[in-house]
């Protein structure tokens, strides 16, 4: 099985640990991952936006990085939830049935990470040691949708000495929202901070999502905050060992 | 009534002021968790739930495909039964029929039962224009329409207020409008209701002239239906003489027997019951029973135009239950006025481009960027319909409408767009990007975990962090790792 990662710009340009953690996971659960530099973005950004004919040179490159894959792993449920339901509609908006074709093509072969782990390598307990407490905030898109359900929380149950806390009002969005978090700020903000309050209330020391932008958001506001809340992708926690810890 | 949404700012302006009322927030957080955890159980009881949402929004849909030949059947069907139809393009075609048949019973008052319809064609301000006041007798509406004052919510408009603020509203504004609040008032709710009931009550005994919207209107048998939870409705749509229902032309459903679907989606869906309390049918006019003068009012107002849309049209759907604004985390912390329209939330969003048309003022083409797209309201909503996709689809259409543009954020859309044209060149600006953040040293905090913060970002990026922290960029990216690497540093 031929897998890629698709690492998405944030966690390549402003995230590399998130990134560096998938490969060091599925090279633990025996992946051979690859790494397609002609990748950039998926486009998400300019399609949120309106900006339509701006993605769609962005999806000329993402087909040019990923075709030819069994399966392109992403460590963002809203990246893969752009690639999967946004894709066709920018490959429309070209007027290229090659690249309507190639998007048809590709779509279904890109996962989300806690899909890849679970669904495709039939895994649970991934092998992971993370001594500590963490609440888990399940992002929008990987919610409703792509609908990866308990995945995460059960990748997370799974990992030795780990103690999973319960996020209150934990479906109630973080308030990001891609370039609504800049161009709708207060009411961003408004709820970021309702979503910061529940994460203290746990009391966990550390803060797990499947998404680096939502966590760039609330963990902006929990470092504003003082809270000594520590964020982390997903990735990081499950690739955690006892060696590394 | 001066109150009005005309002329209001853009969402993100109108909300700013919105986030700083700590009474509505209080009061919004406080009824929208409320419905929503009601709306949660009963939906829960319904095993087949999924199926209504499915069949609800094919019948909806099926009708909007044939909807000429739909609404000339409702047409027969009402004429037959012995009601006047009117077709009105738009709101002041709308508002002159009502005013019309008002002016030729010679009154100088109606009441009103609760509409949308009528309050999206501003027909309480065109009727005072002509010397006719119109009462709303929907105990919320009453509360807006004493307190002057706009609503904020399709099912509640209301719902920013809270028992002591319309205590004060009744009490201060009641006696200008006919019988006042008794001088003892508390805020009750059993209190607040009588005096409620006993002002209205001498409206409804003295109405010649009722004006309604309806639910449902059943094109094979003419019959309109209004769902309601009070019977104020009820005594408007009986006791007065003359009934004129001003109905959106979504409205129509085919058959009887269509409506059972939406009767078991509407109540459970909008108030989290499993069947509202007063649900009222009539077709034309039955004589020696309610009104013997029946009007109805087919409203286009936009409609046409959202058919038109191809992704958009699904918003002809909604029953206007409401579910998508009780679920909406914008909608909760905002409340209903930034939107600046009656149909504010989730539905608001997309509906009030789609009637209006984006590109044209710059309220309307702000209501699409009022959404986090965190998909909550897709999932309540009974009919099905993909709000998310059709906010992309607009934002899409509102760019489009200013092509070319020189505002930043084309700019900087088309600058992201080149930075990410190939690899090679995004590689190039992380390791510029890596090196400006390696300059700044060992200044400014750290976030727990051990990232480098950045200081104030000066420009647009001050929206982000004015109120959030943000790490400095990594010195090596992840493609600089990986080329470095091969992915295998262990
Ligand atoms: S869009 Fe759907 S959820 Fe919202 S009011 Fe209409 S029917 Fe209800």
């Amino acid at each position: 099985m031929r897998v890629a990662l698709m690492v998405t710009c944030i966690n390549d340009a402003m995230f590399p640990d998130a990134g560096k953690a998938v490969v060091r996971l599925l090279h633990r659960l025996g992946v051979d991952v690859e790494f397609p530099a002609a990748q950039t973005c998926c486009g998400q950004p300019m399609v949120n936006t309106g900006y339509l004919d701006e993605a769609v040179p962005l999806l000329r490159t993402f087909v040019d990085a990923f075709e030819g894959y069994d399966a392109v792993v992403a460590p963002s449920g809203s990246c893969a939830g752009s690639v999967r339901h946004q894709h066709a509609a920018v490959a429309r908006r070209s007027g290229d049935p090659g690249l309507v074709a190639a998007a048809e093509r590709i779509s279904p072969t890109v996962y989300e990470l806690s899909e890849f782990l679970v669904d495709v390598l039939g895994v649970e307990d991934v092998g992971a040691f993370f001594p500590h407490t963490v609440t888990y905030h399940p992002t929008c898109h990987s919610l409703r949708m792509l609908g990866v359900g308990d995945r995460p929380t059960r990748l997370l149950r799974a990992v030795h000495g780990l103690r999973l806390l319960d996020l209150p009002a934990a479906d109630q969005c973080c308030g990001f929202g891609g370039t609504f978090a800049v161009k709708n700020a207060d009411t961003s903000v408004a709820m970021g901070a309702d979503k910061a309050r529940h994460v203290r209330e746990t009391g966990a020391e550390v803060l797990v999502a499947g998404d680096s932008s939502c966590l760039m958001h609330i963990g902006g506001l929990l470092s504003r905050q003082r809270s000594g809340v520590r964020v982390m992708h997903l990735a990081e926690v499950l690739a955690a060992t006892e060696a590394a810890a | 009534m001066s109150a009005t949404f005309v002329g209001m700012p853009a969402f993100p302006v109108a909300a700013r002021e919105a986030l700083a009322n700590s009474q509505q927030r209080r009061n919004l957080a406080h009824a929208t968790s409320t419905i929503r955890a009601k709306r949660a159980a009963v939906v829960a009881e319904v095993d087949d739930w999924e199926q209504l949402r499915l069949a609800g929004a094919a019948i909806k849909d099926n009708t909007l495909l044939h909807l000429d030949e739909q609404l000339l059947r409702l047409e027969e069907s009402l004429t037959a039964r012995g009601a006047t139809v009117h077709w009105a393009r738009d709101a002041a075609e709308a508002c002159a029929v009502v005013a019309e048949v008002a002016r030729g019973h010679g009154v100088d008052e109606v009441v009103k039962v609760k509409s949308m319809a009528t309050v999206e064609i501003g027909l309480n301000d065109a009727l005072a224009a002509e010397g006719i006041a119109a009462w709303e007798t929907d105990l919320a509406e009453l509360i807006v329409q004493l307190g002057d004052d706009l609503p904020s919510h399709i099912l509640v408009p209301a719902i920013h207020r809270n028992r002591a603020e319309i205590r004060e509203i009744f009490l201060r504004h009641m006696a200008e409008a006919g019988r006042p609040a008794p001088a003892d008032l508390t805020d009750e709710p059993a209190r607040l209701a009588e005096a409620a009931r006993l002002h209205l009550r001498e409206k409804f005994l003295r109405a010649k002239v009722a004006v309604s919207g309806a639910n449902f209107a059943v094109a094979d048998s003419g019959t309109l239906v209004v769902v309601e939870s009070e019977g104020n409705g009820r005594m408007c749509l009986t006791l007065p003489e003359v009934l004129v229902s001003v109905v959106g032309i979504e409205k129509v459903v085919p058959t009887w027997a269509d409506l059972d679907v939406f009767l078991q989606l509407l109540p459970r869906s909008s108030t989290g019951e499993r069947m509202n309390p007063y649900t009222s049918t009539w077709a034309g006019v039955t004589p020696g029973d309610g009104p013997q003068e029946v009007h109805v009012v087919l409203l286009d107002n936009g409609r046409t135009r959202a058919l038109a849309d191809e992704v958009g049209r699904q918003a002809l759907r909604c029953i206007r239950c409401s579910a998508c604004l009780n679920v909406c985390p914008v909608y909760e912390r905002t409340g209903g006025h930034a939107y600046g329209s009656v149909y504010p939330g989730p539905i608001g969003a997309i509906l009030n481009p789609l009637l209006k048309g984006v590109g044209v003022d710059a309220q309307t083409d702000s209501l699409p960027y009022a959404s986090s797209l965190c998909g909550a309201c897709f999932e309540a909503c009974p009919v099905r319909i993909d709000i998310p996709s059709v906010l992309v689809d607009l934002r899409a259409q509102v760019v489009d409408a200013h092509r070319p543009s020189a505002k930043p954020e084309a700019l900087a859309m088309r600058a992201a767009a080149a930075a990410f044209g190939s690899g090679a060149r995004l590689g190039a600006l992380e390791r510029l990007s890596g090196l400006a953040g390696r300059l700044l040293g060992s200044r400014g905090r750290t976030a727990p975990g051990g990232r480098r913060l950045l200081g104030r970002v000066p420009g647009p990026g001050a929206a982000w962090t004015d109120t959030r922290d943000l790490p400095r960029p990594p010195a090596e990216s992840f493609r600089a790792w990986w080329s470095r690497t091969g992915g295998r540093d262990e």
